[in-house]
C-alpha cells in the first residue's frame, strides 16, 4: 500500500514509455445497432496527461466510460498495466472518475464524501482523517470538512469531487468534462489548477471535452474523435499546426480550408493562384485540401486586384508588417469586422469570390481593399478524401430505373444500353449535382445534414440518409447541422459504368 | 382604480380559503379541545382522559391499534420498498406501465376493496379476524408506501451509484451506504401516508372482523355515535389523543424530509 506522503511526494519526471492503460481495437455497439466506438486503439503512457477531444455524440464519453468500467466494450480490449480489465466491475480498477455533475453524496458532508473510498477499505480513522485532510488541501479545500455539500459552489464542488478522487490514489483518473458546468473565469482557473495537480500528483490523467482550447492548455496528448473513431493523435501543437485531415483541420481552431491542386512538389494551386508551399510527395496535379489558419494570413490595405501584374503603388503597408519576398499575393474587399479582444477577426471576399476569415491586430474596416499573403510553410497541405463524384454499387432493375443506396433511381436511356436488368453496376454522381430540398419528402430519399466544411466559396456537405449511406454535396446554399433535406438526383447527373472489383470500393 | 387592484390583489383571493380553513380546521379543532377538558356540564375537567387511562379494555385496543399499524406499516415497507427498487431500477421495458399497475387499486373506493376483500374469504373459506384485517390493511395500503420510495429511487441521479462503484463499493456496499440513505425521505414517506391512515382506520376493521376486534378508531365512532350526547367529551379526549400520536409521527417525517423535499 502506497503512504499518503506520495500526495506531495510525487515523482517531478514521469516514467515515459511505460504504458499504462491500452485500448485495443475496442468497439462498442449499442442495441440500436449503432457504434459508439469503432474499432478505437489508443495507448496511454504513464503520468501522461491526454486530452480526448470531439464534438457530442462522438464516442469520447464512451470511452471514458469503458475504462472506468461503467460500460463493457463489445469488441477488443482494455488492458491496465498490461492486466486485461475489459470485463472487471468498476470498484476492482485501480482508476478513479471525476463526474460532469461533480456527483457528490448529497447525504455526507465533505469530510464523509472524500472519505468514502478509504472508509470502504476499512482504513483506521486516525489514517482517514489525515489523508482527507491532505486531498483537501491539495485542492485548496482547506477547513471545508464539515460543511455540507449542498452549500458548495459549482467549483468548490469540483474540488471535493477532484479530492475524492485522488484520495485513493488512482494508476489513472479520469475526468469527464468536468468543467463543463464551471462559468469561462472559474474554468481557466481550474484548467490551470488541474495541470499543477497533475505535476504534484504524478498520476496519469485523462482528460475528456469538447472544448478544443482546454484540450490544446492542458494536455500532453490529445486524442480527436469523431463518430465512434479516431482522428488523429499527437501534441497540441501537431493537431493544431498538422492535422490530419479537414475534420481536424475545422474542429481546432478557426481555419480557412480550400480545394485545391498539388501542381508537383512544393507548388499548389487553389483560389485561381499558384502558391509555393512547403509539402512535397503527394504527386503531380493532385487534388488536395488547402488548410490556411486565419492568423497565419498578412493583410494590408492595397488597390489591387490579383489578375493585375504590375506592383502597384497604392500598396499600404506603413509599419512594415508584411514580410518582403516572392510571395504570391491574393486581393479582396473586407466584408466584416469583429474585434475579438486581442486581434480582429475580419471575413475578406476575394475578387473572383473566395472567402477567407484573416486575424489581424489591426483593424480593417469592412469596404477596405485589401491584399493577403501566406508564408509557404503555413499552408498546410491534406489529401482530399472526397473527390468530385460520389460513387456507388447499383443494380438495374427490370423498368429502367436504377437500384443505389436504397432507392430506385431514373436514368437517361443512353447510360442504360450497355447493360441488361440484374447488371451490377458503378454508380457515379457529381458532388455539385445533388440537389436538397428543403422538405424531406419532395426528394427521392431523405436525411439529414451531417457534417459542413465552408471552402471558401462553397460549402462541402455530407449527407448522411435514413439508411445509413453518405453521399457528399457541393452547394453555394446554406444549410445547418442536423437539417433535413429530401435528396434529388437528376437523370442526366447519373453515369453508369462497368463494376469492377477495384472501383466497388472506392 | 382603487376596486380593480383589490379584485387582482392575491391576497384578496386568499380570504374565502382562509374562512374555510377557519371554520373547517381550526373551529372543529377547538371544538375537540374543549369538549375533551369539560365534563357534559361545560365544567373544566380532567375527568375525560381519566377514564380512559382506567378503562383497562379502552388501553388495550389503543395499544392494539398502535401495533397493528405499527406491523401495516412494517409489512407494506418490506414489501413495499423491494417492488419499488425493482421498478425504478431493473431494465423494465414497461416499469411505468408496472407502477401503474400498483397504483390502480387506489382508483376504487378503498370500502369496495374491502368489501371484495371479505367476499373473497368468505369465498375460500377462511375466517375473519386479525389475519384478515392484517392482509386487508397491508392490500389498501401497499400502493401509498411503494409510489412515494419508488418516485425518490427514480430521481436518484444514476452517476451517485457510479461514483459509489467507482469509489471501491461492491453492490450490496452502494446500496447501503448510498441508496438506501437517500430513499430515506421516500420511506418517510410513505411510513406517514400508511401509519396515520391505519392507526385511525375503523371500516376496515368493522368489515373485516365482524365487529370482532375494536381498533382505537371504532372507540372513537361508538363513543359519538352510540354513547348519545354525554359521551362526547369522552370522545374528544379520545379524538385528542389520536391526534397527538399523528402528530408526533408526521414530526419525525417532516423533520427528515425538510433536508431534501420528496414528497408526492
Amino acid at each position: 500500500m502506497a503512504k499518503s506522503e506520495n500526495l506531495s511526494n510525487a515523482p517531478q519526471t514521469t516514467e515515459a514509455g511505460v504504458p499504462i492503460i491500452e485500448v485495443k481495437h475496442v468497439s462498442k455497439q449499442f442495441d440500436d445497432g449503432k457504434f459508439a466506438l469503432n474499432d478505437v486503439s489508443l495507448t496511454v503512457q504513464k503520468g501522461e496527461f491526454v486530452t480526448i477531444l470531439g464534438p457530442s455524440g462522438c464516442g469520447k464519453t464512451t470511452l471514458l466510460r469503458c475504462i472506468a468500467g461503467f460500460q463493457v466494450a463489445t469488441e477488443g480490449d482494455i488492458l491496465l498495466n498490461g492486466e486485461d480489465v475489459t470485463d472487471m466491475p468498476p470498484h476492482k480498477r485501480p482508476v478513479n472518475t471525476v463526474f460532469q455533475k461533480y456527483a457528490l453524496f448529497p447525504h455526507l458532508n465533505v469530510f464523509d464524501n472524500v472519505a468514502f473510498g478509504l472508509k470502504l477499505k476499512k482504513i483506521d480513522d486516525k489514517t482517514i482523517e489525515k489523508r482527507v485532510k491532505q486531498a483537501l488541501k491539495t485542492v485548496g479545500m482547506t477547513d471545508y470538512e464539515f460543511r455540507d455539500v449542498n452549500s458548495l459552489s459549482g467549483g468548490q464542488q469540483q474540488r471535493v469531487a477532484i479530492a475524492r478522487a485522488i484520495i485513493n490514489q488512482p494508476e489513472v483518473l479520469l475526468l469527464d468534462e468536468p468543467l463543463a458546468a464551471l462559468d469561462l473565469k472559474m474554468r481557466k482557473d481550474m484548467q490551470m489548477e488541474l495541470r499543477d495537480m497533475h505535476k504534484l500528483l504524478g498520476i496519469t490523467f485523462i482528460y475528456v471535452t469538447h472544448d478544443q482550447e482546454e484540450a490544446l492548455t492542458l494536455s500532453d496528448r490529445v486524442v480527436v474523435m469523431n463518430e465512434g473513431r479516431i482522428q488523429q493523435i499527437g501534441t497540441p501543437t501537431d493537431i493544431y499546426n498538422e492535422p490530419v485531415n479537414c475534420f481536424v483541420a475545422d474542429f481546432i481552431g478557426e481555419s480557412n480550408i480550400l480545394s485545391g491542386t498539388m501542381i508537383r512538389d512544393r507548388r499548389v494551386a487553389f483560389c485561381d493562384q499558384e502558391f509555393d508551399c512547403v509539402d512535397t510527395g503527394f504527386g503531380e496535379n493532385a487534388p488536395v485540401d488547402v488548410v490556411i489558419r486565419p492568423e497565419d494570413i498578412y493583410i494590408w490595405k492595397s488597390e489591387r486586384k490579383h489578375t493585375d501584374d504590375v506592383p502597384d503603388q497604392s500598396d499600404y503597408d506603413p509599419d512594415d508588417r508584411v514580410p518582403k519576398g516572392n510571395f504570391t499575393k491574393w486581393y479582396g474587399i473586407v466584408e466584416s469586422c469583429i474585434f475579438k479582444g486581442v486581434h480582429y477577426e475580419m471575413l475578406v471576399k476575394t475578387d473572383n469570390d473566395y472567402e477567407f476569415m484573416v486575424q489581424d491586430y489591426h483593424e480593417f474596416a469592412p469596404g477596405t481593399h485589401v491584399g493577403m499573403l501566406v508564408k509557404p510553410e503555413d499552408i498546410q497541405i491534406l489529401h482530399k478524401e472526397h473527390y468530385l463524384y460520389n460513387y456507388f454499387e447499383g443494380e438495374v432493375l427490370k423498368n429502367g430505373m436504377v437500384r443505389f443506396i436504397d432507392a430506385d433511381w431514373e436514368v437517361r436511356p443512353d447510360q442504360l444500353e450497355p447493360f441488361a436488368a440484374g447488371d451490377r453496376v458503378r454508380v457515379q454522381v457529381p458532388f455539385s449535382e445533388v440537389d436538397l430540398q428543403d422538405y424531406e419528402d419532395e426528394g427521392t430519399l431523405s436525411g439529414e445534414v451531417h457534417f459542413i466544411l465552408y471552402k471558401g466559396n462553397h460549402y462541402h456537405l455530407t449527407i448522411r440518409t435514413d439508411e445509413g449511406y453518405d453521399l457528399f454535396v457541393h452547394t453555394e446554399d446554406v444549410w445547418d447541422h442536423g437539417d433535413r433535406v429530401g435528396i434529388r438526383i437528376a437523370p442526366e447527373s447519373i453515369t453508369l459504368s462497368k463494376l469492377d472489383v477495384e472501383n466497388a470500393q472506392s | 382604480m382603487k376596486w380593480i387592484s383589490v379584485f387582482n390583489s392575491r391576497r384578496t383571493w386568499a380570504w374565502p380559503y382562509l374562512l374555510f380553513l377557519v371554520l373547517f380546521v381550526v373551529l372543529p379543532l377547538l371544538l375537540i379541545v374543549v369538549y375533551a377538558f369539560t365534563d357534559p356540564q361545560g365544567q373544566p375537567t380532567l375527568r375525560n382522559f381519566v377514564q380512559f387511562f382506567h378503562t383497562q379494555e379502552a388501553v388495550n385496543t389503543f395499544i392494539y391499534s398502535l401495533a397493528i399499524a405499527l406491523i401495516t406499516t412494517m409489512i407494506c415497507l418490506l414489501l413495499g420498498y423491494p417492488a419499488a427498487y425493482i421498478m425504478a431500477t431493473a431494465e423494465l421495458k414497461t416499469p411505468a406501465v408496472m407502477a401503474m399497475l400498483f397504483i390502480l387499486p387506489m382508483w376504487i373506493n378503498f370500502l369496495l376493496r374491502t368489501l371484495a376483500t371479505v367476499e373473497l374469504f368468505n369465498m375460500f373459506s377462511i375466517p375473519l379476524g386479525g389475519g384478515a384485517l392484517l392482509y386487508g390493511m397491508c392490500y389498501d395500503f401497499l400502493p401509498f408506501m411503494i409510489y412515494p420510495i419508488y418516485n425518490t429511487l427514480q430521481k436518484m441521479d444514476t452517476s451517485l451509484i457510479e461514483a459509489a462503484h467507482d469509489l471501491g463499493a461492491n453492490r450490496r456496499e452502494v446500496f447501503t451506504k448510498v441508496i438506501l440513505p437517500l430513499s430515506k425521505p421516500g420511506i418517510y414517506s410513505g411510513i406517514i401516508m400508511v401509519f396515520m391512515p391505519t392507526v385511525s382506520t375503523f371500516a376496515i376493521s368493522e368489515l373485516l372482523t365482524h365487529n370482532k376486534i375494536t381498533l382505537f378508531g371504532s372507540l372513537i365512532q361508538r363513543a359519538f355515535g352510540e354513547g348519545g350526547i354525554m359521551m362526547w367529551n369522552y370522545g374528544a379526549a379520545l379524538s385528542l389523543i389520536m391526534l397527538v400520536i399523528i402528530a408526533v409521527t408526521s414530526f419525525f417525517g417532516d423533520k427528515e424530509e425538510s433536508s431534501s423535499q420528496t414528497i408526492i
